[in-house]
């Protein structure tokens, strides 16, 4: 489903990524773990196009979207909850998730929107409510049901439990393991959280200073010494 | 007791040591301005100082400063942050109810003040202001982009109205939507370079563009007549009556059948504002709660979270640019005909400013804010003419106390773009 060639990024003179060859197929749950600053989130938002790589290709269903601009991106079937959430917190629930439709063009909306409220019935009770006066958890779905509202293929989450309690954290696991099994998404998840992402996932990745050091099913990298010695003892 | 709470100064240190920091600032300026005295000596300039002077102020400055302090916190105790998490329907229902108000005194005031020529002028140049209030308030309130040269489009749409009426012959109602269209064509243009500026930058970069436009109106003699201006701006008729003594055809007065005055021109051109601001308002209102309107909002509250979402920024960011200015040309095009005359000296620096502070008074966003702040920037002023040498003393009191009391501005309280209806919640 995607597929990145060789990709590298740049901030500048800094290289955020090098040569990273990494796969996500159709139905698959695939985390990315690294520590702070190993270059996560430039993967993801490079995918968007900024920054643009710098070398290499990135394939979305077989088609090269490495040049396209960020808005045609969007529009073809993969969408990004940020990291940090990066709701618009004065606008309401319901207008956030009306922006999530933007790719779509307005189309389909009511039949998304039920499908986001089923998902998560509290932002059906809070739609009129400032985004920016929810919870930490309730911002969370919010950002994840907006990036549904484009009806994706292919989700990417920069860091779902990000300063979140141990109690949300896994609901929003076990939702995001419910829109792989039962709504047949492709999901690409970025986690510090080592352990609880690689229990879900069915493959991983490790990155480590912009480069893909590691890779495996989830259940082996969960198994790995470098991995349990760096990710995962000193996290738990 | 924790060693934290020992530790945090108390409120009396708090505000002493505040009082002498401004005491320090305010010393620091008051000394050249206060604290030296020219005089002339035997025909020659010589420097004498003040210091009594100079210490009284620092004294007023010490504790005018702590009872401002104390009065402010006091108020802020008071009257505790309101923390509403819904939008409220009150708010609603006392916005509509202010806003049908305003509109209903706004049409009938020519009916109590029909002969008070300086009343409808004044009303006049405040429609002005509501509307390039209004204007702005797309690009800064909803889209979040500073924009210091806005005077620029309002530039651009009245120099378009007074070169296509002069030179050309062409009226008032053929010109405004030419005017408008080009004043957007600048705003693209500005839009354009300043694509990928956010904040201090776009604010020098805009404020740049303003000054070039009027510089080159100033200089650019052949095209715009320089600093003399254009005079002899034909002015609207009503629908094609002129409001003149007389005239080749017939004239306003001797269709109806009235006796000639001239208020009935500054009446008509009064209501004529009004229709265009309350348009403008159709037209902002509108734009809010469609894809464009929301794209704007979304902007100015996240940029990165709107590449994420597929929202095209560039195209976000021109619309908003060209809508803002489009408007700008509007109201030019009312400003050359109700004027007569336009030179550069109309479109300065001070004039985007006062538009930018009537945005920023009026609480970032809000259409009925714009309203109230171009109410006290408009007639504050006026009134503080009866205050002759003070008055721009009571302008900048009245705009501190605004900001001290309001840091938000007058109404900073958002309006939803969607009403939900919450009898249909239940339903699938
Ligand atoms: N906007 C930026 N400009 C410059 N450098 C950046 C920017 N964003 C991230 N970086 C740098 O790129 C590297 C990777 O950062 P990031 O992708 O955020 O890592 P992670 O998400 O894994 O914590 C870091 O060294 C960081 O300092
Ligand atoms: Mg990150």
């Amino acid at each position: 489903m995607l597929e990145l060639q060789h990709v590298s990024a740049h901030y500048g003179p800094i290289q955020a990524l090098a040569e990273v060859d990494l796969v996500v197929r159709a139905g698959e749950i695939v985390t990315l773990i690294g520590a702070n600053g190993a270059g996560k989130s430039t993967l993801m938002t490079t995918l968007f196009g900024t920054p643009r790589a710098s070398s290499g290709r990135i394939l979305l269903e077989g088609e090269d979207i490495t040049a396209l601009p960020p808005h045609r991106i969007a529009r073809r079937g993969m969408a990004l909850v940020p990291e940090g959430r990066r709701v618009f917190a004065k606008m309401s629930v319901y207008e956030n998730l009306l922006l999530g439709a933007t790719p779509l063009d307005g189309a389909h909306v009511e039949e998304n929107l039920r499908r986001v409220f089923s998902l998560f019935p509290v932002l059906e009770t809070r739609r009129a409510q400032r985004a920016g006066t929810l919870s930490g958890g309730e911002q969370q779905m919010l950002a994840i049901g907006r990036a549904l509202m484009s009806e994706p293929r292919l989700l990417l989450l920069d860091e779902p439990s990000l300063g979140l309690a141990p109690l949300v954290i896994r609901t929003i696991f076990r939702t995001i393991v419910a829109l792989n099994r039962e709504h047949g998404l492709t999901i690409l998840l970025v986690e510090q959280n080592a352990r609880q992402a690689l229990k879900i996932a069915h493959r991983g990745y490790v990155l480590q200073n912009g480069r893909i050091v590691l890779e495996g099913s989830g259940a082996a990298l969960l198994a790995d010494p470098q991995v349990r010695a760096a990710y995962l003892d000193a996290a738990s | 007791m924790t060693a934290a709470a020992l530790a945090a100064p108390s409120p009396l240190a708090l505000r002493l040591r505040d009082a002498l920091a401004v005491t320090l600032l305010g010393g620091l300026l008051a000394l050249p301005f206060i604290g030296l005295v020219t005089v002339e000596e035997g025909g020659a300039l010589a420097v004498r100082t003040r210091w009594s002077a100079w210490a009284m102020t620092l004294a007023a400055i010490f504790f005018g400063r702590l009872a401002l302090r104390a009065a402010l916190d006091a108020w802020h105790t008071r009257r505790p942050a309101r923390k509403r998490a819904a939008f409220s329907s009150t708010d609603a229902v006392l916005r509509r109810a202010a806003g049908t108000s305003l509109l209903a005194a706004a049409l009938l005031l020519p009916v109590f003040f029909g002969d008070n020529r300086y009343v409808i002028d004044t009303a006049t140049t405040l429609g002005i202001y509501v509307m390039l209030g209004w204007g702005l308030n797309v690009v800064v309130g909803l889209a979040g982009l500073l924009d210091l040269g806005y005077v620029a489009f309002y530039a651009v749409g009245a120099y378009t109205y007074a070169l296509l009426s002069t030179q050309f012959g062409w009226s008032f109602w053929e010109a405004l939507p030419a005017a408008g269209a080009l004043a957007a064509l600048f705003g693209i243009l500005l839009g354009y370079p300043v694509l990928r500026l956010r904040g201090d930058y776009l604010a020098i970069v805009t404020l740049g563009f303003g000054e070039i436009i009027r510089v080159v109106l100033l200089n650019w003699t052949s095209f715009s007549g320089g600093p003399n201006g254009i005079g002899g701006i034909p002015r609207p008729s009503f629908f094609g009556l002129p409001f003149a003594r007389s005239a080749e055809g017939q004239t306003f007065h001797e269709f109806f059948g009235l006796e000639f005055s001239p208020m009935h021109r500054l009446i008509f051109l009064y209501y004529l504002i009004v229709t265009l601001a309350l348009l403008t308002h159709a037209l902002v209102s509108r734009l809010r709660v469609l894809p464009t309107g929301r794209a704007w909002e979304a902007l100015r509250e996240d940029e990165i979270a709107c590449k994420s979402l597929g929202i095209n920024t560039t195209t976000v960011k021109l619309s908003a640019f060209a809508t803002g200015a489009m408007l700008a040309g509007f109201a030019g095009v009312f400003f050359a005909a109700r004027q007569g005359f336009i030179s550069p000296e109309s479109f300065t620096f001070a004039e985007s400013a006062t538009i930018l502070a009537i945005v920023v008074l009026g609480g970032m966003g809000s259409q009925l804010g714009v309203v109230l702040a171009a109410a006290v920037l408009v007639v504050l002023p006026e009134v503080g003419r009866q205050f002759a040498d003070y008055r721009m003393l009571v302008f900048g009191a009245a705009m501190v106390t605004i900001m001290a009391v309001r840091p938000m501005g007058l109404l900073a309280r958002r309006e939803p773009t969607v009403r939900l209806n919450p009898a249909r919640s239940s339903a699938p």
